[in-house]
């Protein structure tokens, strides 16, 4: 690597186009949204303006989001569905990541492909196609027909009440799972797959069982992976908006949902700015959190 | 009775049958819904689950659908254009990060992924305050309209291919480099000749990074497009807050296609024998 003052003409065509680009249409984007996060809405010939905001650095924007029960009850929602959102992630992609570690070695990188493939179809398309997989007429409540009448059970208690597994949490959260599920995978078969296999071999030999290997061996050392795949599935889960969306209706409402209602519907922009800086702190923190653990281990080590 | 008394190796983890009936389950779950929806959009039913026949006639449908039309060939106009301005952008970022050492490099580097790390939604309301705020011409013929989709689209996928280039880059050998130099190649000559070769799979790679991720990106267009401009995302999206129809569903499955198509175009780039690491 060669200083940047040897090659200085090479240097700067090189930084400025990327520079400039992510400082004028992200950096700057960004900050007009801080801005207005400490904003109001202008009042103009003594009525409350739909459409002009005026930065007066008031704080009443984040007082709000944090201190009006309407949003607390919101965001802890947030949490919570993220939260066991990921912790499912983790309970299935384990299973999964560890198959595909301990497979032979041809198989390995077809394995891997056909779980991150799904990664690749559009979010969208993806959390669409689960309404038609819960919706009251959707292949769930089909298949359980199906078994219900197979079993004769309608004649016993009657024809089949199709369950509601839409616009509700269970559907939020089942969606949040399906469709961060790769996020979960990546780290933990990179950890995984560095795991030395003779630790195992050894804990067994000693007289471990399977279980205590796993709980002892297995999971300590694979833990910067689950760290990794918890923060990967985490973040962009208590971002999400689509699946809530689309999948919440009107009674499991996320974070994102709020924000976009702010942008789009209420046009309330400098409450919208104050949640969605909110979040963004959120996320810097967990990563901070993470490069600080990151950090200690490796000066331990 | 071999099968059954075989005495199972205890680290062989994949051969449990128990193990691989999860793995094949989760499998099953994580496609079903995508392969049932493309598979219904051939039933020749409107409502029903149940198979009704083969028909393409929702395909017919979505393809009369001037307004689908229109927002699909929005979505591969913008993916096109940026595909060339992200992989210009994320290939000049990849060479300097690969090439000199500079002051405040690593903060630099968090600042390329800060795109990456922060939540799609702030980036699609940062990019709608941005351009109320500032007064970007609306109104622009086609496809000059598009425009502000494109730049907001630029700015977060050139990181991704900064990322891939770099990493092709990892395994430069300086020292050809160098040799170019020392035998009078001017810089330019050393890129073309000696760099650029050896960069292609990764630009490649990163090119197609770059298409898919305009294609799919829904949160953000869906804050920088106006009733003018309707990605194709966007378009499903509106149909979908009506209804579950199998003309979406056909749609779906064209999308659905091209991605994979570029998926497997990504697979055979940067599959090692193909990647010329001579």
């Amino acid at each position: 690597m060669e200083s940047f003052r040897k090659n200085q003409r090479v240097f700067w065509t090189l930084a400025s186009p990327g520079s400039f680009w992510l400082l004028f249409f992200f950096l700057v984007p960004l900050g007009i949204v801080w801005m207005l996060s400490f904003g109001e809405k202008a009042v103009i010939d003594g009525k409350i303006s739909i459409t002009e905001t005026e930065i007066t650095w008031t704080l009443a924007n984040y007082v709000r989001a944090l201190a009006d029960p309407v949003y607390l009850v919101i965001i802890w929602k947030s949490v919570w569905i993220s939260a066991l959102a990921t912790i499912l992630c983790l309970v299935i992609a384990y299973p999964v990541a560890f198959v595909i570690s301990f497979a032979s070695r041809r198989w390995q990188p077809w394995l891997l492909l056909a779980v991150i493939l799904p990664f690749w179809i559009n979010l969208l398309i993806r959390t669409y196609a689960l309404i038609a997989v819960f919706r009251t007429r959707g292949y769930v409540n089909f298949t359980l027909e199906w078994i219900y009448d197979a079993l004769w059970l309608d004649r016993l208690f009657g024809p089949f009440e199709p369950l509601e597994l839409l616009y509700n949490d269970f559907a939020v959260v089942a969606g949040l799972v399906y469709v961060f599920m790769p996020f979960m995978v990546l780290p933990l078969y990179a950890s995984i797959e560095r795991l030395d296999r003779s630790m195992l071999e050894a804990s067994l030999d000693l007289g471990a069982s399977q279980m205590a290997t796993f709980l002892r061996v297995t999971v300590p050392l694979t833990m910067p992976g689950i760290v990794s795949g918890l923060i990967l599935v985490f973040i962009p889960c208590l971002g999400s908006f689509l699946t809530a969306d689309l999948l919440g209706g009107t009674n499991a409402t996320m974070i994102g949902n709020v924000i976009e209602r702010q942008f789009k519907a209420a046009n309330d922009w400098p409450f919208g700015s104050a949640l969605s800086f909110l979040l963004m702190y959120v996320t810097f923190g967990i990563l901070a959190l993470r490069a600080l653990l990151t950090r200690d281990a490796e000066t331990r080590a | 009775m071999r099968g059954l008394r075989r005495r199972v190796d205890p680290l062989d983890y994949a051969g449990r049958v128990w193990m691989r009936t999860f793995f094949g389950m989760v499998f099953i779950l994580l496609y079903a819904p995508v392969v049932l929806m493309m598979a219904f959009s051939f039933n020749d039913s409107k409502r029903n689950i149940v198979w009704r026949g083969f028909t393409t006639k929702y395909y017919e449908k979505a393809w009369n659908n001037d307004g689908l039309i229109e927002a699909f060939i929005n979505s591969l106009t913008i993916a096109a254009i940026n595909t060339v301005v992200a992989t210009t952008l994320g290939a000049m970022v990849a060479l300097l990060l690969w090439r000199f050492r500079f002051p405040f490099k690593s903060a630099y580097e968090g600042f390329m992924a800060l795109p990456i790390v922060i939540p799609e939604i702030c980036m699609g309301v940062a990019m709608l305050a941005f351009f109320s705020r500032i007064g970007w011409p609306t109104g622009m013929p086609w496809p000059l309209n598009l425009s502000a989709i494109i730049v907001a689209h630029v700015a977060f996928s050139f990181p991704f291919v900064a990322i891939v280039v770099r990493a092709r880059m990892a395994g430069f050998n300086r020292e050809l480099e160098e040799a170019s130099r020392d035998l009078g190649a001017t810089e330019w000559q050393t890129f073309r000749h000696v760099i650029f070769p050896y960069m292609r799979p990764g630009l490649v790679a990163g090119a197609l990074l770059a298409f898919t991720l305009s294609l799919d990106d829904f949160v953000i267009t869906f804050f920088t497009s106006g009733p003018e401009t309707v990605t194709f995302p966007v378009k499903v999206y509106s149909m979908v807050r009506f209804s579950v129809t199998p003309e979406v569903n056909a749609a779906s499955t064209v999308l659905v296609v091209i991605t994979l198509i570029v998926a497997a175009l990504m697979l055979r780039v940067q599959r090692p024998d193909h990647a010329g690491a001579q």
